[in-house]
């Protein structure tokens, strides 16, 4: 394969397509630049500076909920509805402008893992934080933080019910006689660790959800910072517990934490993990072999998220059709923005193009998250929206944005002359710019 | 069709025929055309309402000796009281936002399936709704749905009869026969010459090139059947849940009432994991519900007199946990309640081998006991209401499964 190629499937399968010279940095060495990518802790983007922690708005949602409800609605459709858009577009830039996109790459993936949605109206206010306190600074770490981090993040907590879940022994069980939700501990099994044929059954569900009891956030103890987490003993489930034939009996908090880890060590789990990530950057049915090796780096690292990252670099299938995956609203929209290298001024301009294009962060229809295939999203209407938002966005981009410049710029190692000649023959630099975002391969990664 | 549309209106629908008439879309066929209907006019709607709707929510078995101790809280107001459920029988009623719809039941066009379950029983909203849609009796067994299998088996060259509302298109309808979609959209028509160009472009990529002929397709249909009102429908950024819903019935009963229009469409509501606080008269299922009985209610008025040849099905992934959780609401169960809709269907009656709410009857001790498997009621809504050969509907819709028999009866002819 050609170096050039490389450097396409470098940028575009594990990157989030070419940024202006991109192509051309990436091709003197198409896996040095992504390993190096991974060097290193994720630090926090400037762009992210002036935005409100999780707990900070969580307080803010306990103290309108403890005056009234409409303050709460309130609080939802102003407040977190403007948190939601200057977190999707402070998001939105550090994809578009990041000059480490695999690892920006490998935030979205696992936030994608472990959704929460704004579909839920507390979420809208604490997704962004989410992803930037809880997926963020653990996707070179290991899968066991990330896990932790993420079921004990105010988002999850509220977005699952933990909150509300009470151990029906315990104390406050005992004196308010409310009971157990077992909504967290479900997802934790199905969609976070084990996968849906990983081996658990209902009973494993009940132990899980009585093993997080009192996983939880402080409102108004004293000594604690409201709107951090916080573990309740008076909500935990007293007693010893069964999970996948393990007893757990030394109670309280730890009890739940050592349960999680067990969880990110199972097999089933380095199997579900490694068929997502093979899945993502590999083809929709990814093959077999590089499933079980995906899945063996995950198990003997203990979990090791960089290992993993470099491990599917190392996978040769990885490389050998560098069109094989569709990309989603949200890589197509990030990979114009880089390409054009154009970004709206205006957060709600940001959210309003995610729209129009079907797919906004952090709104998944449920907690499995966005579909990774192709059937999900290259439907009959939302092709077409595609091709109708790239003519409407060329005509506000073109002509500072030569067409045949940045299809050399953008998929020139891939590009075919079918391609090449609609692109040269458009009868206005518009309708040029329109044809090379809606092509076959701009439209792939 | 009316005549005096704006110009602006008749312009872009004459665009659209130029563009479908251009080289590169020639294989289309045109729109507008009268053929001999392949259903003889016969119409079947799917609503699927995903995350798992609380059966005892939308039809409580308020007669049932263990229903009030079982509901608890969530328990609702019997038939004849304030904001009492809508009596359907001596032990069933309907809940009382879904007052649109009861007057159907009196009418013989609505009838209550109960105890109805997919044969998944691990209680996953995904395995359970791809089993609902894959039509398999194993999750994940199949890349197709069967809708579109069964529609595969239907002999109607160049028609797309099938009919997705929404950007993508469901598992159910997903599969090698073309089916066309449709939703609003803010955007201005794109012009002829681009979309030629981009036709052209796009042969012979086994992925795009259909998807925009089928996007096309639906395109054309809608301004011919609904004229201006198609576009513009969802004003900037598309539309919310329940208005959404309410949008998309109303355009598929306009689609499907077109002579040469769609005969097979799904239609989807999600919002019904109701984990905590859901409710009862009123809250967060009334709210859903409520949108519910106000989309089906305007898909009956955009059907027109198709309504008497239409049967609408409403079903879930699965039904929620006899009792309340923890947290006022629900946790993922096995059977729920479905409802048969329609002026082709023989309504009036609740189709239920009713398990009972009785601790000993409660399947593992917690969720409502399925009675009723949902495919049987899919193959009746095929063979005897759409009128597909049972060797198809055996062989290729739903294999595996010839020991489960079409439900009898539940159509008027």
């Amino acid at each position: 394969m050609a170096i050039e190629t490389k450097a396409f499937v470098a940028v575009n399968r594990f990157g989030l397509g070419a940024r202006p010279g991109e192509l051309k940095r990436a091709a003197s060495d198409p896996h040095g630049w992504l390993e190096a990518q991974l060097e290193g802790r994720s630090a926090q983007p400037d762009a992210f500076a002036a935005l409100e922690s999780g707990p900070a708005t969580t307080r803010s949602f306990f103290a309108a909920d403890d005056r009234n409800a409409k303050e709460v609605i309130k609080l939802f459709s102003e407040r977190f509805r403007d948190i939601f858009m200057q977190e999707v577009a402070a998001r939105t830039r550090v994809m578009a402008t990041s000059a480490q996109p695999y690892r920006e790459r490998l935030v979205a993936f696992w936030s994608n893992h472990f959704t929460v949605s704004a579909k839920r109206p507390v979420v809208a206010g604490l997704a962004g934080a989410f992803e930037r306190e809880a997926i963020r600074p653990h996707v070179t770490g290991r899968f066991a933080d990330m896990l932790l981090a993420v079921a004990r993040h105010p988002a999850m907590l509220l977005f699952l019910d933990n909150v509300l879940s009470i151990g029906p022994n315990s104390m406050a069980g005992q004196r308010t006689g409310k009971g157990l939700n077992e909504n967290h501990a479900r997802e934790i099994l199905e969609l976070h660790t084990l996968g849906v044929k990983g081996g658990y059954d209902q009973r494993d569900v009940v132990e899980l959800a009585k093993l997080i009891t009192g996983w939880s956030l402080s409102r108004r103890e004293p000594g604690a910072t409201p709107g951090t987490y916080k573990f309740h003993g008076f909500a935990h489930e007293p007693g010893t517990k069964t999970l996948l034939g393990v007893r757990y009996d030394q109670g309280g908090e730890a009890e739940g934490e050592a349960a999680l880890r067990a969880l990110a060590r199972h097999p089933s789990t380095a199997i579900f993990i490694a068929t997502k990530f093979a899945r993502h950057f590999i083809a929709d049915d990814p093959p077999a072999p590089a499933v079980e090796r995906l899945a063996r780096v995950f198990r003997d690292t203990d979990g090791d998220l960089r290992a993993l990252a470099a491990a599917v670099v190392d996978e040769p299938a990885a490389w050998q059709a560098p069109l094989a995956k569709f990309k989603t609203p949200q890589d197509f929209l990030v990979s114009v923005l880089r390409a054009t290298d154009i970004f709206p001024a205006e957060p709600r301009a940001v959210v309003g193009s995610f729209e129009e294009l079907g797919q906004v962060p952090f709104t998944a229809l449920s907690p499995a998250g966005w579909d990774d295939n192709a059937a999900a999203w290259a439907g009959p209407e939302a092709v077409l929206r595609r091709a109708e938002w790239s003519l409407a966005f060329a005509r506000r981009a073109a002509p500072a944005r030569q067409p045949i410049a940045l299809m050399e710029a953008t998929i020139a190692p891939v590009a075919s002359a079918r391609t090449r000649e609609a692109i040269a023959q458009a009868p206005s630099a518009q309708q040029g710019l329109a044809l090379l975002l809606a092509s076959p391969e701009f439209l792939r990664r | 069709m009316t005549t005096n549309r704006p110009a602006n209106v008749r312009s872009r629908r004459a665009v659209l025929k130029a563009a479908l008439a251009t080289g590169a879309l020639s294989a289309l066929p045109r729109v507008g055309a009268a053929a001999p209907d392949p259903l003889a006019g016969r119409r079947l709607v799917l609503v699927f309402l995903r995350g798992g709707l609380d059966g005892l929510a939308l039809a409580p078995a308020y007669g049932d000796p263990a229903y009030a101790a079982a509901r608890r809280h969530l328990a609702l107001p019997p038939p004849g009281s304030g904001e009492g459920a809508l009596e359907l029988d001596a032990t069933f009623a309907l809940h009382p936002a879904l007052h649109a719809l009861h007057p159907w039941y009196g009418a013989g066009e609505l009838a209550l399936l109960h105890a109805v379950a997919s044969p998944h029983r691990g209680r996953s909203h995904f395995e359970a709704q791809d089993l609902v849609e894959n039509g398999t009796p194993q999750p994940y067994g199949a890349a197709d749905g069967w809708l579109n299998r069964a529609l595969g088996a239907v002999d109607a060259p160049g028609r797309r009869l099938g009919l997705a509302l929404g950007h993508s298109v469901p598992l159910l309808l997903r599969g090698p026969t073309p089916v066309m979609t449709w939703a609003p959209s803010h955007f201005p028509r794109v012009d002829t010459e681009f979309l030629a160009r981009l036709a052209d472009l796009y042969e012979g990529d086994a992925l795009l090139a259909p998807a925009l002929a089928d996007a096309l397709k639906g395109q054309a249909l809608a301004d011919e059947v609904m004229g201006g009102d198609a576009r513009g429908m969802g004003g900037r950024g598309g539309l919310r849940n329940l208005q959404a819903f309410k949008t998309a019935s109303k355009a598929a009963g306009e689609l499907m009432a077109a002579p040469d229009g769609p005969r097979v469409a799904v239609l989807e509501l999600s919002g019904w994991d109701s984990h905590a606080n859901q409710g009862t008269t009123q809250g967060q299922i009334a709210a859903l519900l409520g949108g519910v009985g106000d989309g089906l209610a305007s898909l009956k008025a955009a059907l027109g007199p198709a309504w008497r040849s239409t049967a609408v099905l409403v079903i879930t992934e699965f039904g929620r946990m006899v009792a309340p959780n923890g947290t006022g609401g629900t946790d993922h169960g096995t059977a729920g309640a479905a409802l048969l809709a329609g002026g082709a269907v023989k309504g009036g009656r609740v189709i239920a081998d009713w398990p009972g709410l009785g601790p000993a009857q409660l399947f593992e001790g917690r969720d409502l006991r399925p009675t009723l498997e949902l495919r049987p009621v899919f193959k009746a809504l095929l063979r005897d209401h759409l009128k597909i050969a049972e060797a198809a509907i055996e062989t290729r819709t739903f294999p595996e499964s010839r020991d489960l028999r079409p439900l009898e009866g539940l159509f008027r002819a």
